[in-house]
């Protein structure tokens, strides 16, 4: 049996038949094809999978695609705007905030959020605030430097 | 070299793609037709199959096969150790891809099956029906290695696969018998698992009309993964091409070419289609190879003063169930040799006993013997400053191998290449405030709170290595790296590179090594690696050798282009060869740099081929392979600060304090970032990492739900400092920077610790130091248990 959804994301609105078992990390990476969001684990650890559902963070792992069902979704493929890339990925550039880069999609979709609930947090807030997604390469300090230069640029304006 | 880009903090080429999200790695990847492949895996730690009834499966929707061994016989080998340890009695017992007649570890692979979706495969695991016998498991490897021990494999005795010593300076006993202190210790290295953030994979897609290959892998080495394959699956290596794309994090996990590997390059060839196997992270937990496992029963023997005399150890290594592929030489080759440390020590000697049990097998694993050695040393000196009164600095000091620029050898047969472990110490102390940190403690026991500093002076073995070496030590391959370095008409830059690196960022390294040789931008030089049939052979990415030894194979060639580009522009200047000067990217004759012709001017004229000198081939390109003289050896001091809360056993890592030394930093702010990752991995193991078997051999830490892994809120901003020192043997001067963290870290955290909990009478607690373990250890030094 499939259920019909109708789920916009990053913009373009998707009409699509799904089993109900179906993630919807799986919707967007298998059905759309959109494999910038990750699968790191299976225990809603990680945090590779984190996209924006109607503007907030969710772990897609940890959610059904019935369940975005008339939602907006934002992936990281849609982060960046027609002027450019997205403050947060040019900050995750300058600071050396990642090295594999698998788990930076999450990282930077839960940046977005930590930023969206506190536009200036404090080191010890930005290191809370991702304490949901791993990361094994850079031992989170590039991130963390990353995630406070993105905060710094939106207040001072464009870098 | 230019100023600008040989030494430079320059942002990292290949960012662009991995923060939009356009990166592919191996599960990205689909082709038209493709099929999924899973594998059914052993639930028992030890059994033997009575039967295998698959029927409901392959009648299942969407099935299109389902292999178990039988299917599989005279079509795929068995996945070979290639590491053949010599004078070690190795014993390596057949590692079938799928399992024959008995399951010897959780996660030892039944059966695959095949459908047209994942979800189907998945769903037709649980239609297989196995008879299995359970039998008796064992997963401490001193434990296995005693009589009466449930035994593994029929043919192999004690469940010994080998045994390695190390014998090296003056009599051992001798060293012992004299000494003013024996001090003795036993430590558990605790099994780790490795958690690459992306799980491995492998998509394969056989051509049956020609017989060709092509398998997407997550592996650090995708030529070895070609040489084998080819060995295993049969399929000649010339129709073979592997393909490394995007590769999320490896540290040693992604170096063995695994079971499941050769399954699905048996599934796409048996089946004529695109076959893709991914694995969920449950299942890299029990089948993705772990690292450490050691049993270390160390001592050491010194004078009054502090000065050591004699080390001495037997070490029991888990190697799991079956040999991996490099495994025999991790807890031998990369530990044992490694004793001496930074210290003049006159007499080591090490039994090192390599045992099967009923575990996931074990690898490499960042640092890959280096951080056991390492801790082993590091401990046995904190134990002796201890025992004697002195500060640790202060007995690290009065052992250590004076400064040398090259050459020094240490009595395990190495020869480093050059250090100065002094300087590296004194620097830590000083950016540290190690004085004033003293005083804060003492003070801080007076108030009745428990800060603990801890010392690591570490230096490790690395850009791994001269291929006579390894012929010498039984690794079954060569250790040089190669390169082939092109210039466009235009004077664009494109390297192809054997190495095949995974996040450390060598697209951005090696390009800036390119532009320092022949003063082109970085932005101007695009590097294509991890592909067989782009790239020329490549051994691998580990054993922080790619910058060293692919590096180094990078530079003579571009060396070799300015040799060719100095003929064609003294041609054009009309000048002698020997005339001409070079600087910058521009060739031309001596004093008079005004009539220069630049890299580019030569690279058009090299491809258009209008004009160049007599006997000169067209073309501006150069192969280069380099094999190195011997291995790099970096080394720093670590200096890590802890507090501990008594009532709890909770550890606070305070703050933490790094010199390293690898020489000319290419790109500090990269060097920097593996700088951090690395001691955070170390940290991990010091405080809350630990693989965990029950004793029927169940993984109890089965997912990331069990498995503690260091998250950004438990750590503080690493402070990250350096002294320079090249090595004399290097075109480059470079060493390794990718395992120092990790090397170092775990036993400064460690000492550290124990520092904090002297005044406790704590003498010892096994890692990982967790709340509990420490609470436990102060109630029963205080007697309270």
């Amino acid at each position: 049996m499939k259920i019909p959804v109708s789920i916009t994301v990053n913009g373009r609105h998707y009409d699509r038949d799904v089993e109900p078992r179906l993630l919807l990390v799986h919707f967007i990476r298998d059905v759309l094809g959109l494999t910038g969001t990750k699968v790191g684990c299976d225990t809603s650890q990680c945090g590779s999978c984190t996209v924006l559902v109607d503007g907030v963070t969710a772990k897609s792992c940890t959610c059904l695609a019935v369940q975005a069902d008339g939602s907006s979704v934002t992936t990281i493929e849609g982060l960046a705007g027609e002027g450019g890339l997205h403050q947060l990925q040019e900050s995750f550039w300058d600071q050396h905030g990642l090295q594999c880069g698998f788990c930076t999609p999450g990282m930077i979709m839960a940046s977005h959020e930590l930023l969206r609930c506190n536009s200036d947090p404090t080191d010890e807030q930005i290191r809370h605030g991702l304490e949901g997604n791993l990361c094994r390469c850079t031992g989170y300090q590039n991130i963390v430097r990353a995630v406070r230069d993105a905060a710094g640029a939106a207040e001072g304006g464009t870098q | 070299m230019s100023a600008t880009t040989f030494g430079s903090g320059i942002r990292r080429r290949e960012d662009p793609r991995l923060i939009t999200g356009s990166a592919k790695y191996t599960d990205d990847i689909s082709l038209p037709g493709t099929l999924h492949a899973a594998m059914l895996r052993s639930p028992y730690a030890h059994a033997r199959i009575e039967s295998i009834d698959s029927s409901a499966a392959e009648a299942a929707n969407g099935v299109v096969a389902v292999f178990t061994h039988q299917d599989t016989e005279g079509e795929i080998a068995p996945a070979p150790c290639a590491w053949l340890l010599p004078n070690s009695g190795l014993s390596i017992a057949d590692y079938h891809c799928i399992a024959k007649d008995a399951v010897r570890y959780v996660g030892d692979i039944v059966a695959v099956v095949v459908a047209e979706t994942r979800s189907q495969a998945y769903d037709a695991l649980d239609l297989i029906e196995v008879d299995y016998e359970p039998l008796d498991a064992v997963v401490a490897p001193k434990q296995a290695a005693t009589d009466g021990a449930p035994q593994l494999h029929a043919e192999i005795e004690g469940n010994q696969a080998f045994h390695w010593t190390v014998t090296g300076g003056g009599d051992i006993d001798e060293a012992f018998a004299g000494a003013d202190i024996v001090l003795k210790e036993t430590i558990v290295q605790q099994r780790l698992i490795p958690n690459a953030m992306e799980p491995r994979a492998a998509l394969a897609s056989y051509t049956t009309a020609t017989g060709e290959l092509t398998l997407w892998n997550t592996t650090q080495n995708p030529h070895i993964v070609r040489f084998l394959c080819s060995l295993v699956n049969g399929i000649p290596e010339d129709r073979l091409r592997v393909i490394a794309p995007e590769v999320g994090g490896g540290f040693g996990s992604k170096i063995a070419v695994y079971p499941a590997d050769f399954i699905t390059v048996f599934c796409s060839k048996k089946l004529g289609a695109p076959v893709k196997w991914a694995e969920s992270r449950s299942e890299n937990y029990q089948a993705t190879t772990h690292g450490r496992d050691h049993v270390q029963e160390i001592e050491v023997a010194a004078t009054k003063d502090g000065k050591i005399v004699g080390l001495r150890a037997t070490v029991w290594a888990g190697m799991g169930a079956y040999l991996s592929t490099a495994a025999p030489g991790i807890p031998t080759i990369l530990h044992g040799l490694m004793l001496s440390g930074v210290y003049d020590i006159p007499a080591i000697h090490e039994d090192v006993y390599g045992i099967y049990t009923n575990t996931t097998p074990v690898e490499a694993y960042r640092g890959a013997g280096r951080p056991e050695a390492t801790f082993m040393v590091e401990r046995l000196v904190d134990l002796l400053a201890a025992e004697i009164g002195l500060d640790p600095a202060d007995v690290r000091r009065r052992n250590f191998i004076p400064r040398f620029d090259d050459g020094h050898d240490v009595v395990t047969g190495l020869t480093y290449d050059s250090g100065d472990y002094d300087a590296a110490l004194t620097k830590l102390l000083n950016k540290a405030g190690y004085e004033g940190l003293r005083a804060e403690q003492a003070a801080a026991r007076d108030g009745g709170r428990y800060i603990g500093l801890g010392l690591s002076t570490y230096v490790e073995i690395c850009g791994l290595g001269p291929s006579q070496v390894a012929g010498a030590i039984g690794f079954q391959g060569g250790l040089w790296e190669s390169a082939i370095l092109r210039f466009h008409p235009s004077g664009k830059v494109q390297v192809m590179i054997g190495a095949s690196p995974h996040g450390q960022g060598e697209e951005t390294t090696f390009a800036q090594i390119v532009a320092g040789e022949l003063g082109v931008s970085p932005d101007d030089v695009k590097v294509i690696h991890g592909d067989t049939d782009k790239t020329p052979m490549g051994w691998g990415t580990y054993g922080s050798r790619t910058t060293a030894v692919g590096g180094a194979a990078l530079a003579l060639a571009a060396r070799k282009i300015r040799e060719k580009a100095t003929i064609i522009a003294a041609h054009l200047l009309e000048a002698s060869v020997d005339d001409m000067d070079y600087e910058d990217g521009k060739f031309f004759v001596k004093g008079a740099p005004g009539e220069a012709k630049t890299i580019q001017d030569i690279a058009l004229m090299a491809n258009v081929a209008w004009d160049l000198p007599e006997g000169v081939e067209a073309g501006l390109e150069a192969t280069s392979f380099y094999d190195p003289p011997n291995f790099v050896f970096p080394y720093g001091a670590h200096l890590a600060v802890v507090e501990v809360d008594a009532e709890t056993g909770q550890v606070t890592l305070k703050r933490y304090v790094a010199v390293d030394d690898c020489g000319p930093q290419i790109n500090p702010v990269i060097v920097e970032g593996q700088v951090h990752g690395g001691i955070v991995q170390g940290v991990g193991q010091a405080l809350w990492e630990e693989g965990v078997y029950d004793e029927d051999g169940q993984l109890l830490t089965g997912s990331m739900l069990d498995y503690a892994l260091p998250r950004a809120d438990t750590l503080p901003d690493i402070e990250v400092h350096s002294t320079v020192t090249p090595s004399p043997h290097h075109p480059l001067g470079v060493k390794g920077i990718g395992e120092a963290g990790t090397i170092a870290s775990t036993a400064a955290v460690y000492n550290a610790v124990i520092d904090a909990l002297q005044p406790l009478g704590v003498k010892g607690v096994n890692m990982p130091l967790t709340p509990e373990r420490v609470w436990r250890a102060i109630q029963d030094a205080q007697g309270r248990n």
